[in-house]
């Protein structure tokens, strides 16, 4: 029997709850979903491009979903003070999956730009909301069709036309239950022409021994000349499961930047699904995965360009310890319709443990002559030249070691647009590297 | 005329460019000779016929009869980056043999048969066989003639078809058969198992060079049969074999299915290369007719220090799956994969290689060159996978896929899994049409284009090329200057 | 009281198994400058490595005293801190650490060793910049990366650079004329010449006469099979530099 059955048969039994503590425009797509999937399955580990992460089994525990929408007490301020240094967000928070906006974000939030809970925008403004929601996520996806089926809340964000933000948005998921718990959330992100923003998503977990799952669907849409950036760094706990799904389409001219850092998790799946519809787009998806103890981290792209003269690039570095595995699966795909295309990508790894596993398999699948692609993926250790030359100049070989585990981290923290980030980031990374990231103490969610 | 061939080999380069003006699939003919063909269709009876019409021992019925029973609980694999047609294996004719069979002499064989190989630059008559190279020579099923025998047999070397191997050195059929492709393998591994009909074996003895390059030259010719030939070589210990093959097959209108398994031992400090000049006929511009080439070959490193290097060119068959692989088992044993693979029209080719290492110190480098023209779709495919006991292992990939029009498909799949800290493993790939800078100083130099894209691709294919004995690099050159005419734009 | 800084003892090493080093025997006293000689092959590269600690190299015989310390029992870096300096002949790159950070973890943890506070950021900044200053390099190089897309000249500057921050009380520079031009040689010999004392020593490893002209050496050895098979004053190398190493092949070779 799969997974997905007990959640259907949640629905079945608790459909009027459901809908009750929800809204309309959320509501309506329920039970087209619940039809979809009534033959379907959750992929396991024999379908292709599933081959380290099986969805089945993340799926399979009994979670509790809070579908009467019971308020679960977080002293926010209390528990999040890792703020970023040297610059200041718009901030919000998302506990489990309710969306809980910050005095300053209420107070400060310029003309044009809306960042709100996703169902208080669809309660309130549905037609507008409407336009967006479920517009680039596909229907027949059945992860997709499962977050629609048992959606709670989320972020709405809307980007007006030719507005540029200067400050962050800053969006901080908290995990905190006293009980297993499933949450299920929607991030649309609207960038209209000419705008430009940058958004930063921090997950925590508070509650470290409970067990958590994240179904997250991400629908972002940048029109023309729009600019995003999107960072996502993932410090949770080892018993969080979550399951990413981002969806873009890029209009031309448009830019985009996506960042997706896993530093300490249990077993995270990431999907990049980002269909280059426009002439002259820049896409970035960059990442870091630093896994250990009997972790998962498993990223998988396609960047679809079906349209002329877009320029994209992927990196993506891991670094595997103890039990963990690591797993990329990148594609570039070129279509007949993507002439000067130049698609690059680039994942190396180090493999830091004698139990650590690696799976990378970067594709391409190209239909057009006139493309430039390449593909790059490496997996080794540190180089012993180096770690030499660093002990002959008097440092000790652990500090050497850290230092070049960093060194290898940098060429992809260099690539993060929002100076304040990379340096937050710089600083996790070496907190992480150097052992002491869960002494860190300043805060609750990493107590 | 080989000697002259060998020795001049760079003027082979002008005869290349002087021969490859509107060049046809050259090996299209039909052979007119009386062939025993069973009917069509494959049921357990069928797979005791085959064992009956070779006399083969029981133990060897049995083999095929397990493979057959498996065969049937399978289904037809799909994960390839391929459109197949759906097959229908009740329409092909699983045994078909030239009448006259196991000849003792040349005296018996067809004389229509001897034509056949002459035509294909194989002569097999005694005053005009090839110098440096042993041929057996394979005709739909069954082997006609195998050169050199004595000379080889003189130095304990065995090379015989697999058929006179089951007869002769029953033992070393029975120690090795299936040891390195189980029938529980894949479908067509399963089904090459139950239906194979001959094919060759080679046993190289301890510490013995093989003086000469040994070679099988496979020819489809029957209609309306499938061809399931199965190759076996083993080096004892210290052994060296250069091995070549190549595969030609009429132009028809239907599909023709080949799926063979080859099987290599290698044990301590031997070697082996396999070459392969893939030829099958590829199908007409539209598409129609050709040859489905679904090949298992796998070598088993099983001899610390062993090695073992597969070359191929491939550029006919319709629809070309196959992946020679390596297992690394030997301490410091080495597998290589060097591939050109090209394809043109409706042609479809998933090919690649899979470097399995087990043992220490184990090494595997890949290079392969995909050259995609007209509609085509050209993946590779590969596997890198290093074994949690396979300590201080080294990979190095690179794919390359060069794209001659904008209508094909160039793809690359390379899947990579490591579980040891201590291997390194590196894949690189890029994809990328012809340099117009090139085409162009070719042609302000007076090469026309055509030709001028015959030498870039041959350029670019050289790092394989290069991996190719002698006698087969000059045909392969001229064969990817032919297959390519026409192709650009 | 005796000024021995370097006692090589009967020193033999070994790489995969292959012997390179033969017994060599090496006295270093304070304020001298030896040069290493020999041709490509004879060990003077490994000398230096297995004096360093390169994990590559097994010693199978002999021993090292370095002012009182038994040389071989320690770990490199504590070779370092105790101040052994080696000049690379091929500076490894190290690409995304950038030199202020490398230097910066360099000097406090030799400060850590020897009991001393780390350097404040200024305070840090300030030598950097004096000892910069010493080889004439670039404050566009001290920013970037360790060596990274370096020109032959920068990284043997870079070298000495550190060799200055550092001051080490023995310093081998490996084949550093090595792929220098003549002005590039000149900056990095009068570097060297800068930072010598009473107090400390060198080695100069070297194929030719040329750096030699400006690092005078008080003593020159030849290195020949692993074994040091001459010794003598200044007056050795330049008569190598007319002979060449021909006659000490046909001399030596058993």
């Amino acid at each position: 029997m799969s997974s997905i059955t007990q959640y259907l048969n949640l629905y079945r039994d608790n459909r009027a709850d459901v809908h009750s503590h929800s809204v309309e425009l959320l509501n309506e797509s329920r039970d087209d979903a619940y039809a979809f999937l009534q033959d379907k399955s959750l992929p396991d580990k024999g379908e292709e491009g599933f081959e380290k992460t099986s969805i089945e089994d993340m799926f399979s525990p009994d979670f509790g979903v809070n579908i009467c929408r019971l308020n679960i007490p977080v002293d926010v301020a209390a528990s999040f003070k890792c703020d970023v240094p040297n610059i200041s967000t718009l901030l919000g928070v998302v506990v489990n999956d309710m969306f809980v906006p910050t005095a300053t974000l209420l107070k400060n939030c310029p003309e044009g730009v809306t960042m709100m809970s996703l169902s208080r925008a669809a309660k309130e403004q549905p037609e507008f909301v409407g336009r967006y929601l479920g517009k680039i996520s596909p229907k027949d996806n059945v992860n997709v069709a499962l977050n629609t089926l048992l959606l709670q809340d989320g972020v709405f964000i809307h980007i007006g036309r030719g507005v540029k933000l200067e400050k962050p948005l800053q969006i901080v998921n908290i995990f905190n239950s006293p009980a297993p718990m499933m949450s299920v959330r929607r991030v649309v992100i609207v960038a209209e022409e000419g705008s430009s923003a940058n958004i930063l998503f921090c997950d925590h977990t508070q509650t470290r021994d409970i067990d958590y799952l994240s179904s997250e669907v991400f629908e972002v849409s940048l029109a023309e000349n729009s600019h995003i950036s999107i960072c996502g760094i993932e410090e949770s706990s080892n018993h969080t499961r979550r399951y990413q799904q981002v969806f873009v389409r890029q209009e031309s001219g448009s830019n985009l930047y996506i960042n997706s850092s896993s530093l300490q998790n249990g077993t995270t799946r990431n999907d990049f699904t980002i269909d280059i519809v426009g002439e002259h787009c820049e896409t970035y998806l960059t990442g870091i995965a630093i896994a250990d103890g009997e972790g998962t981290v498993d990223n998988n792209s396609n960047v679809n360009h079906l349209a002329p003269h877009s320029h994209s690039n992927q990196l993506f570095k891991y670094l595997v310890d103890g039990k963990a595995q690591g797993a990329f699966e990148g594609g570039i795909y070129v279509a007949q319709t993507a002439p000067f295309t130049e698609g690059y990508q680039s994942n190396s790894n180090l493999l830091a443990s004698t139990t650590a596993r690696m799976h990378t398999k970067p594709q391409l699948l190209i239909y057009n002559d006139e493309v430039k692609c390449s593909h790059g993926a490496s997996t080794g250790q540190l180089d012993e030249n180096a770690l030499f030359y660093m002990q002959q100049r008097g440092i000790p070989k652990d500090v050497a070691r850290t230092l070049l585990m960093q060194a290898f981290m940098s060429e992809v923290i260099d690539t993060i647009p929002v100076e304040g980030v990379k340096d937050r980031m710089r600083h996790l990374v070496e907190k992480r590297l150097s052992g002491d990231f869960m002494l860190c103490g300043e805060c609750g969610s990493c107590k | 005329m080989s000697e002259n061939k060998i020795n001049n080999a760079p003027a082979a380069d002008e005869d290349i460019l002087r021969q490859a003006t509107g060049d046809e699939y050259k090996y299209g003919f039909v052979t007119d000779i009386e062939t025993d063909i069973i009917p069509q269709g494959l049921s357990e009876d069928v797979v005791r016929l085959i064992s009956e019409k070779k006399g083969e021992p029981e133990w060897l019925l049995d083999f095929r009869l397990k493979a057959y029973r498996h065969w049937q609980t399978l289904e037809v694999p799909n994960w390839a980056h391929l459109k197949i047609p759906p097959i229908d294996f009740n329409s092909i004719s699983y045994y078909a043999a030239p009448k006259k069979n196991a000849p003792h002499s040349i005296d018996e064989v067809d004389p229509e048969l001897l034509k056949t190989f002459d035509k294909l630059g194989i002569p097999l008559e005694e005053q005009k066989v090839l110098s440096g190279m042993a041929v057996d020579a394979v005709m739909d099923s069954v082997s006609v003639k195998t050169t050199h025998k004595e000379k080889l047999a003189e130095l304990g070397i065995i090379f015989c078809s697999i058929s006179e191997a089951v007869k002769d050195y029953p033992d070393l059929v029975k120690k090795y058969l299936g040891k390195v492709v189980s029938y529980r393998d894949n479908f067509y591994a399963a089904l090459n198992s139950a239906v194979f009909s001959d094919g060759s074996f080679v046993y190289i003895p301890k510490g013995v060079r093989c003086p000469m390059e040994l070679s099988t030259y496979f020819r489809i010719n029957a209609s309306g049969t499938g061809q399931f030939e199965r190759t076996l070589i083993v080096a004892d210990d210290d052994a060296y074999v250069s091995y070549l093959e190549g595969c030609t097959a009429p132009m028809r209108d239907e599909n023709q299915l080949h799926a063979a398994i080859v099987e290599i031992i290698v044990e301590d400090r031997a070697e082996v290369k396999y070459s392969t000049v893939q030829n099958w006929y590829a199908g007409d511009k539209d598409g129609k007719g050709g040859v489905y080439n679904f090949v298992t070959k796998r070598g088993l490193c099983r001899g610390d220090y062993s090695k073992l290097s597969w070359t191929q060119v491939e550029t006919g068959s319709a629809i070309t799956w196959k992946y020679p692989s390596c297992v690394l088992q030997g301490e410091g044993s080495t597998g290589e994969f060097y591939s050109v693979a090209v394809t043109k029209n409706k042609q479809q080719a998933d090919t690649g290689t899979k470097m399995i290492h087990i043992g220490r110190n184990t090494r595997s480098t890949i290079v392969s060159k995909g050259i995609s023209a007209g509609e085509s779709e050209n993946s590779y495919r590969g596997l890198v996978k290093v074994a949690p006991t396979a300590d201080g292992s080294r990979n190095h990939t690179q794919c390359d896929s060069l794209l001659l029009s904008n209508r094909c498909g160039a793809h690359t799949f390379p899947y990579v899994d490591i579980m040891n800290e201590t291997a390194i493993v590196e894949h690189e790939a890029t994809t990328s049409k012809i340099s117009e800078e090139q085409l162009f100083y070719c042609n302000q130099r007076g090469i026309p284009t055509e030709e001028a894209v015959g030498l870039i691709v041959n350029g670019y294919a050289k790092e394989v090329m290069n991996k190719l004995p002698m006698e087969f690099a000059v045909e392969a050159q001229r064969l990817l200057q032919v297959t390519l005419e026409g192709s650009v734009g | 009281m005796d000024n021995i800084l370097l006692n090589v003892n009967n020193l033999h090493a070994s790489i995969n198994g292959k012997e390179i080093l033969k017994g060599i025997n090496l006295t270093i006293r304070q304020g001298e400058v030896h040069a290493i000689m020999g041709p490509n092959g004879s060990g003077k590269s490994t000398l230096s490595a297995v004096l360093t600690g390169n994990p590559s190299f097994t010693v199978t015989e002999g021993s090292v005293d370095f002012h009182g310390k038994d040389l071989l029992s320690l770990s490199p870096e504590d070779r370092s801190h105790e101040g052994l300096f080696l000049s690379f002949q091929y500076p490894v790159e190290i690409p995304g650490v950038s030199m202020v950070n490398f230097m910066r973890a360099a000097i406090n943890a030799k400060r850590k060793y020897l009991n001393e506070e780390p350097l404040s950021a200024s305070d840090f900044l300030k030598l950097m910049r004096q000892k910069r200053a010493i080889v004439e390099l670039d404050n566009k190089l001290a920013s970037r990366s360790v060596n990274e897309g370096f020109s032959g000249g920068e990284k043997k500057r870079n070298e000495i650079f550190q060799m200055a921050m550092l001051e080490p009380l023995l310093s081998i520079l490996d084949e550093t004329d090595s792929g220098l031009d003549i002005d590039a040689l000149r900056i990095v010999a009068e570097g060297v010449n800068k930072l010598k004392s009473q107090e400390n020593a060198t080695i100069v490893i070297t194929h030719y006469q040329r750096l030699l002209d400006y690092i005078k050496p008080d003593f020159v050895h030849i290195l020949y099979k692993g074994r040091i098979v001459m010794t003598g004053g200044p007056e050795l190398a330049l008569e190598l530099e007319k002979t060449g190493y021909d006659w000490i092949k046909q001399k030596y070779n058993d």
